[in-house]
């Protein structure tokens, strides 16, 4: 039975029910309790939980990502919330010396089951502190898992395969996104990590993406099917790890590729991604490698400027046309 | 029974009283001999002596329960031994042996044994402290009465994650008892350079935990303290902590002279005021032992230290085929 809820409800369902199913999993962040969530992906679970697992922490986040971890350690399951993916600067003693490597540290005698849920991207003229999109910086530790879902569907199942995992998880939402709607059952389902989903096929180009843009990358292959364009859309869900089969298969099978994320495309996923398509499956492309990706920029305050930063459907149309060699449709 | 000097209401019994030097020595020998293997190339990278502060682990894990954790620091060698950690896998450890704690993987500045309640060396100065209070939030969330005990140095309390995670442990109540172990260095700077009082303890009464600044290379000292600190923990009393006086024995790594460090104070410290020295004394004066008894416990202590030596250079090298095929098993997920 589906039914229609929005990205937040999908997220505050998944928590509620793991917190149902496993009482080993709590929530701890700012304003998660009393408040609800920023973003009102937390309603409700004090009410049902109790404050010893719905907790409102200070403003510390390297400690109570840490705090995360200690629990972790001992057979927890935490889930950390950090306000804006650009205070994941404030933590990364503890995800990246601390939680990634504790299981190899120990020889695999330790884990850390933790999602450090955070939410990152442009759009709600928060300007340079509020806007980032970080996740290469999470992509380039090993012993990280990466999740960033573009659908309520999606979301609520990863949150809540990332919340039984083993592993530390960074689990990035859209700030976007939150108001978004879409399809998902009342039953219970997980999406599993590290599988990537087709969510258009197509025969002639592949638009790669994740979270936000994955929508946008669905709304110009549409404008591209009226040109005659049949566009594949592989939308990742997860970074790391990164479902390596579904983007060659779709490289194979199309033989032009189209990487396309909000974050700078100096360093950014998708240039590691591209590279690998061209290293694993060279002789099948017929058109290089291109990446759709930010400026190479702080994010600017003023509206204008900042829908400049981040593509657009425009930009997404013109570089699969470009790869197919087709004339920019005025 | 030993009375202990505080609180009169807690004693020592003699087997204790014994065990703890026999400990101490354990930690002595352990790491005077760690230091040979290094110097005869056994050993690489570096790593961080627990010489002179071996009353602190000593003392502090002997007022604990089997099932308490401890989480340690770089310098951790002396607090793993303390909760009861083989030397025979330590030493393989340190020598990045299969057979070592973590299969040669971790080394000394990442030691652990989970299951046996030592969390983890930490590489980070002050790394340690948040993972303590989350060990202490996990202990409480299931309902049991077990406490984590976060051993820390000077160097970290001037790193931001303290005053952070006393803050939390304070406002949540939680099981920790904070042993801040101030060895006077940072590296090579000394805490009066770093900060302001002389007294580190405060920085916690400041957030509304208990405190206590005592000697640190008085093991009985030392273990009463602890005691009273895990009591007041486990009973939901909130955070403890205590501030430990003691000093390195050199520098900070076993590449490091020290030579920053005054002669006259090195001097004091492990002379007069050596931990283990102190305790012998103790021991032979109040009628505990003989000097004959604390020597064969000497030769026992270097027994079991042979046995851990052979044990680690008999261990096997790990095998990169099978590190490589751990690594791509790691990769896949499901």
């Amino acid at each position: 039975m589906s039914r229609v809820i929005m990205y937040r409800e999908a997220l505050n369902e998944a928590i509620a029910e793991e917190m149902r199913r496993d009482r080993t999993v709590f929530l701890a962040g700012e304003g998660v309790a009393e408040r609800g969530g920023s973003f009102r992906t937390s309603v409700g679970l004090l009410d049902e939980f109790g404050p010893e697992r719905v907790v409102d922490t200070p403003i510390s986040e390297a400690s109570f990502t840490g705090l995360g971890v200690g629990a972790a350690i001992v057979g927890c399951r935490p889930i950390i919330e950090i306000l804006f993916v650009d205070f994941a600067t404030l933590i990364m003693d503890q995800l990246v010396n601390q939680a990634a490597k504790y299981d190899f540290m120990s020889g695999g005698r330790g884990r850390v089951p933790m999602v450090v849920r955070t939410q990152g991207g442009s759009g709600n003229g928060l300007a340079a502190q509020h806007s980032q999109s970080l996740e290469a910086w999470f992509y380039h530790v090993p012993g990280l898992k990466v999740v960033m879902p573009a659908t309520p569907y999606d979301a609520k199942g990863l949150l809540k395969s990332a919340i039984r995992d083993d592993d530390p998880v960074v689990f990035i939402e859209h700030k976007l996104l939150y108001m978004s709607k879409g399809e998902a059952p009342e039953e219970e389902y997980t999406v599993p990590l590290g599988r990537a989903d087709v969510k258009r096929e197509g025969n002639d180009v592949t638009l790669i993406s994740y979270s936000r843009h994955t929508l946008l990358c669905l709304e110009a292959a549409r404008k591209l099917s009226e040109e005659g364009i049949d566009v594949e859309v592989v939308d990742l869900r997860t970074l790391s790890p990164l479902d390596k089969e579904t983007i060659l298969a779709s490289a194979r099978k199309t033989g032009r590729v189209v990487v396309v994320h909000e974050a700078c495309k100096q360093g950014g996923v998708g240039g590691d991604i591209a590279a690998m398509i061209m290293e694993e499956a060279f002789d099948y492309l017929d058109a290089p490698v291109v990446r759709v990706a930010g400026l190479d920029t702080p994010i600017p305050f003023n509206v204008t400027l900042e829908n400049a930063c981040t593509p657009d459907i425009k930009k997404i149309c013109s570089a699969a046309r470009l790869l197919l060699y087709r004339n920019e449709v005025m | 029974m030993l009375q202990v000097n505080v609180n009169q209401e807690i004693v020592l019994s003699p087997e204790k009283a014994i065990e703890m030097y026999r400990r101490m020595m354990t930690i002595r020998r352990f790491e005077q001999r760690s230091i040979e293997l290094y110097r005869e190339g056994s050993i690489r990278g570096y790593f961080h002596p627990y010489l002179g502060e071996e009353a602190i682990a000593v003392g502090v894990c002997e007022a604990l329960r089997n099932d308490d954790a401890i989480v340690s620091t770089h310098r951790g060698h002396g607090h793993c031994i303390a909760k009861g950690m083989d030397l025979g896998r330590m030493m393989a450890e340190l020598l990045g042996r299969e057979g070592g704690y973590c299969r040669g993987r971790g080394g000394s500045m990442h030691i652990a044994d989970v299951s046996g309640g030592v969390l983890g060396a930490n590489g980070i100065v002050g790394g340690g402290i948040p993972i303590a209070i989350g060990v202490a939030k996990g202990f409480r969330l299931f309902g049991t009465d077990r406490i984590a005990v976060c051993f820390f140095s000077d160097g970290a309390s001037n790193n931001g994650v303290f005053a952070e995670s006393i803050n939390m442990a304070a406002i949540w109540n939680l099981p920790v008892l904070f042993v801040l172990e101030n060895n006077h260095y940072a590296v090579s700077t000394r805490i009066d350079e770093t900060s302001m009082s002389a007294a580190l303890a405060d920085r916690a009464t400041a957030y509304g935990i208990q405190a206590e600044t005592i000697n640190g290379n008085e093991v009985d000292l030392v273990y009463e303290t602890a005691t009273r600190g895990a009591g007041l923990c486990r009973k939901g009393g909130g955070p403890f902590l205590m501030e430990c006086k003691t000093y390195r024995h050199g520098g900070h790594h076993v590449n490091d002279p020290g030579s920053y460090m005054p002669k006259d104070e090195m001097d004091f410290w492990r002379g007069k005021n050596d931990p283990i020295d102190r305790w012998r004394s103790r021991l032979i004066s109040s009628g505990l032992a003989e000097g004959e008894d604390l020597n064969r416990i000497d030769g026992e202590v270097e027994s079991l230290l042979d046995e851990a030596v052979e044990f680690a250079k008999r261990s096997p090298e790990p095998s990169v085929e099978e590190f490589l095929a751990e690594l791509e098993a790691s990769r896949c997920h499901e």
